[in-house]
């Protein structure tokens, strides 16, 4: 490429590798990147962006390799060596902090000062000249960030970073809060600062947005650097087998023949703030359907909003025919809804880490083990020793804390605890996420053990092979709403990704089927 | 990372099975340490004491530790929670003064009085909880202004300390169970055969396990009980385990309201007066904190037991009553206690030595 020999590269990755309690987040990944260029990382879920993101920005240390920015190698302890170096990273999650202002906001890390206090009128006015040159001159530079809408902040996370006089800005998923009409002030601003020699690492999932603006190119895969090219190099197509490559097949139980199916859950136009417009499924007694899509298209907002956790959920939802609209979790658990939830976090949401393994399984079903008022220690005893042994729970005593268990036993608690309570419908939020194989495929077994006794399964995954292996149908969210149905054989990585990506792959049946 | 690993798959398959008990120890570390920590501050004050090992000793001491013990046991349940209850001490004086006018005259006004005391502090805790739980305040922030009430209350009550709260009572309930019999003339006096190995028994020690055993051990195999220790725990897993959140924590500081209220009414009988101070008040609360750290209850929530409360109670009572035996200037107490109280409330702390993730200590 007679691009690449123009500018020598401004940040240049070598051997970098790093290990999360010996998993692999990014490994041997050499990449370049110049100024005056616009690059983008495209890669699945887990393929390593993020870590490739955080070790550049200084977040973390890598554990082999070298990162040189103008030729010279450095080492980030924290965030601010990077961005002494001229690396400015545009975070997915906001920096801001919503209660201060947003002239504030922009020059939090050095305000302008006045003998040596700052001076409020220079750090407005220099907000001011930010916000302008983003074209954002609707944002007063006084009003308090906790006001301004999604869209809107992130812009003036946008202008924090270029007021930081970025070499090299990082824009991690930066688009995916605004609003289409910023989008396309974005465009024009990111074009200027390319003009103006800066160069910018681009991660977005919308494919449509890295063919505008982006001239070259990175595909990551399973925390390897796959390959590098110009803009137009490649089609859509062959850059999503790119992404997918070959993966480590999984053990899968054998599926069911399909077969007409009682519906159990029907889900008609949910509709929650932003982040669901209108989803409509179907869930059949004894079916295991798979929710699939990237990160944050509303997964798990609507598994919340069948558990009534969210509040102001519209749309009806119904089970076995009677309307359920639960209003905590402990409506949805209990009386006819029957729902259990496998929650994302299992530190926080699913476990009290400092309990006993018995007090953890137990909590969500103590009505299965009460006599009149009291909570019968010898019910409670039998009904812990069938969990644990229905689950291969490895815990020396039920009395241990639950902290003390691997992870892998740490989610058949929680899953146990759920099953304890005799659900009809399982909501299950990304279980395998962070444990071994072999659980993994415990897990698999149990649930269509499971389906096979009635039960219906809604399955929150992030991994596409599970969805393909285990479950009946696949339905794919993209922002909020489900535009793809894939059922049976017709679920395939490459129509998964692309129906993820939200583009017309040319094979990919049901196109907006369930809109 | 290997070695660890495997040193956790070894424990999970192979640990041997010990016995209860020492699994009871490796589990509630804190708890045993409040056990064994009074057990030798008090053999060691008895033997510097000039009568030790006598049950008038035993006694005296009980008397003077049975209010802090129910302030504290109010403590721990708000504790548990993962809250603070700042309004124990002032609850406590509020229900001091109610006693002083009601509990005298004939015997049903003296169990009427004592029974409308005890519903006036529980009615005191469930406001708290009504604020905590519907309000959605903090806390610590709802009882700090709730205690200003009550002492408010207290003070319109008895602007100065008065009050003459049944005699008898008071001899009975502060004095060995044979003296208990004899006011009321139960057990030939007191001096039945069959009563005279425990007839020493200290009787606010017994009014003490008798209201524990009748309240908090029932409560611990209740649901809602469980709860308590759930939301101090983790208040998300519980919430989205479908557990009585609201329902527990309205419990919680009722009873912890009501568990004042058997301290100011105990108070009552004791002095036989009732009186609005304001710096006991603060003491008292300042104290229940201490005594729940030193009985093992983390102040985090989640782990202690009303019973521990108890231990931490007696063990800062203990240390006090050796500023008796080994003479140490009255000047010199109140800076040594507030050294004492510091050190305890400190030990709460102990666990950041061991967090190995500095992120957690944000948590």
């Amino acid at each position: 490429m007679a691009l690449e020999q123009q500018t020598p590269p401004f940040v240049e990755l070598r051997g970098v590798s790093k290990f999360y309690s010996g998993v692999r987040a990014l490994e041997g990944v050499d990449l370049s990147c110049r100024q005056g260029s616009i690059h983008a990382i495209l890669g699945e879920n887990g393929a390593g962006k993020s870590t490739l993101i955080k070790i550049m920005s200084g977040v973390v240390r890598p554990d082999t390799g070298t990162v040189s920015v103008a030729g010279v190698q450095h080492q980030f302890n924290k965030p601010a060596d990077a961005v002494r170096t001229g690396i400015v990273s545009v975070y997915q999650e906001l920096s801001l902090i919503p209660d201060l202002t947003v002239a504030e906001n922009i020059s939090i890390s050095d305000p302008p000062r006045r003998f040596g206090l700052i001076d409020s009128r220079a750090q407005t006015r220099r907000a001011e000249a930010l916000l302008a040159r983003i074209h954002c001159e609707d944002v007063d530079p006084r009003a308090v960030v906790r006001d301004l809408s999604l869209s809107r902040r992130q812009m003036v996370e946008i202008a924090k970073a270029i007021g930081k006089a970025p070499e090299l800005l990082i824009l991690d998923e930066a688009t995916s809060a605004l609003t289409s009409r910023d989008v396309e002030t974005i465009y024009r601003v990111l074009d200027q600062l390319r003009q103006d020699g800066v160069g910018m690492l681009f991660i977005s999932h919308r494919m449509h947005e890295v063919e505008a603006l982006c001239d070259t190119l990175s595909v990551f895969r399973n925390g390897r650097h796959i390959e590098t090219f110009a803009k137009g190099a490649h089609g859509q197509d062959e850059i999503v087998k790119l992404m997918i490559g070959r993966d480590i097949v999984h053990q899968f139980p054998p599926p069911p023949v399909p077969q007409e199916r009682k519906p159990h859950l029907v889900v008609e136009g949910l509709r929650w703030e932003d982040r669901l417009h209108g989803v409509s499924l179907t869930v059949g007694k004894g079916e295991i359907v798979g929710l699939g899509g990237l990160d944050g298209q509303g997964q798990k907002e609507f598994l919340l909003a069948l558990f009534g956790v969210l509040r102001g959920v519209s749309g009806t939802v119904s089970i076995e025919g009677r309307a359920a609209s639960p209003s905590s979790p402990a409506d949805a658990k209990g009386g006819a809804n029957r729902i259990a939830l496998v929650p994302e976090d299992r530190k926080t949401e699913g476990l009290m880490l400092p309990m006993s393994v018995a007090d953890n399984l137990l909590s969500a079903a103590y009505d299965k083990v009460l006599r009149g008022p009291f909570i019968d220690p010898e019910k409670s005893r039998r009904a812990v020793a069938d969990a644990i042994a229905k689950l291969q729970i490895k815990v020396a005593r039920p009395d241990d804390a639950v902290a003390t268990l691997s992870g892998g036993n740490q989610q058949k608690v929680v899953i146990a605890k759920w099953l304890m309570t005799d659900p009809g419908l399982v909501l299950l939020n990304d279980p395998t996420r962070g444990i071994d194989v072999g659980t993994k495929q415990e897990i698999y077994q149990l649930m269509r053990n499971l389906a096979d006794q009635g039960t219906a399964i809604l399955f929150y995954s992030t991994d596409y092979a599970e969805l393909i292996g285990l479950c009946d149908r696949v339905l794919v969210m993209y922002d909020g709403r489900i535009v793809t149905e894939l059922a049976g054989d017709e679920a395939t990585e490459e129509r998964l990704v692309a129906a993820a990506l939200n583009i017309r792959s040319t094979d990919t049946p049901r196109e907006g089927a369930r809109q | 990372m290997s070695a660890i690993t495997q040193g956790s798959s070894v424990s999970e398959a192979t640990a041997p099975r010990s016995s209860a008990i020492l699994i009871s120890i490796k589990q509630n570390r804190g708890f045993y340490g409040a056990i064994v920590l009074l057990v030798l501050l008090y053999l060691v004050y008895n033997l510097l004491h000039p009568r030790g090992f006598t049950a008038n000793v035993l006694i005296a001491n009980a008397n003077e530790s049975a209010v802090l013990c129910f302030v504290a046991i109010a403590q721990a349940l708000a504790v548990v929670t993962g809250g603070l209850d700042l309004s124990v001490g002032a609850v406590m004086t509020l229900t001091n003064t109610i006693a002083s006018w009601l509990v005298r005259g004939e015997p049903w006004q003296i169990i009427l009085g004592c029974l409308v005391t005890l519903a006036s502090g529980t009615a005191f805790g469930f406001v708290n909880g009504l604020i905590i739980v519907y309000g959605r305040l903090q806390p610590i922030i709802a009882t700090l202004a709730s205690g200003a009430v009550a002492m408010g209350l207290a003070l319109l009550l008895r602007p100065t300390p008065g009050g003459d709260v049944d005699g008898d009572l008071g001899w009975a309930a502060t004095n060995s169970l044979r003296d208990l019999f004899e006011t009321y003339g139960l057990f030939d006096d007191g001096e039945a055969p069959w009563l005279q190995p425990i007839a020493w028994f200290p009787v606010p020690l017994l009014i003490i396990i008798v209201v524990v055993g009748m309240v908090w051990i029932p409560l611990r195999r209740t649901v809602t009980g469980r709860t308590l220790y759930a939301i101090g725990s983790s208040e998300g897993a519980a919430y989205m385990s479908g557990l009585p959140i609201d329902r527990a924590r309205l419990l919680a500081f009722t009873l912890a309201g009501f568990f004042a209220g058997c301290g100011g009414l105990y108070l009552a009988i004791q002095t036989g007066v009732g009186n609005a101070d304001i710096s006991q008040a603060g003491v008292y609360t300042l104290n229940s904190i201490a005594a729940v750290v030193l009985g093992g209850i983390s102040l985090l929530g989640g782990i202690g037991s009303a019973v521990g409360a108890i231990f931490g109670a007696m063990i800062l009572r203990v240390i006090s009553f050796y500023f008796r035996v080994l003479s140490i200037d009255p000047l010199m107490q109140t800076l040594v206690e507030g050294v004492v109280l510091l050190a305890a409330v400190s030990l709460g702390t102990l666990r950041i030595l061991r967090v190995k993730n500095r992120l957690e200590l944000f948590r």
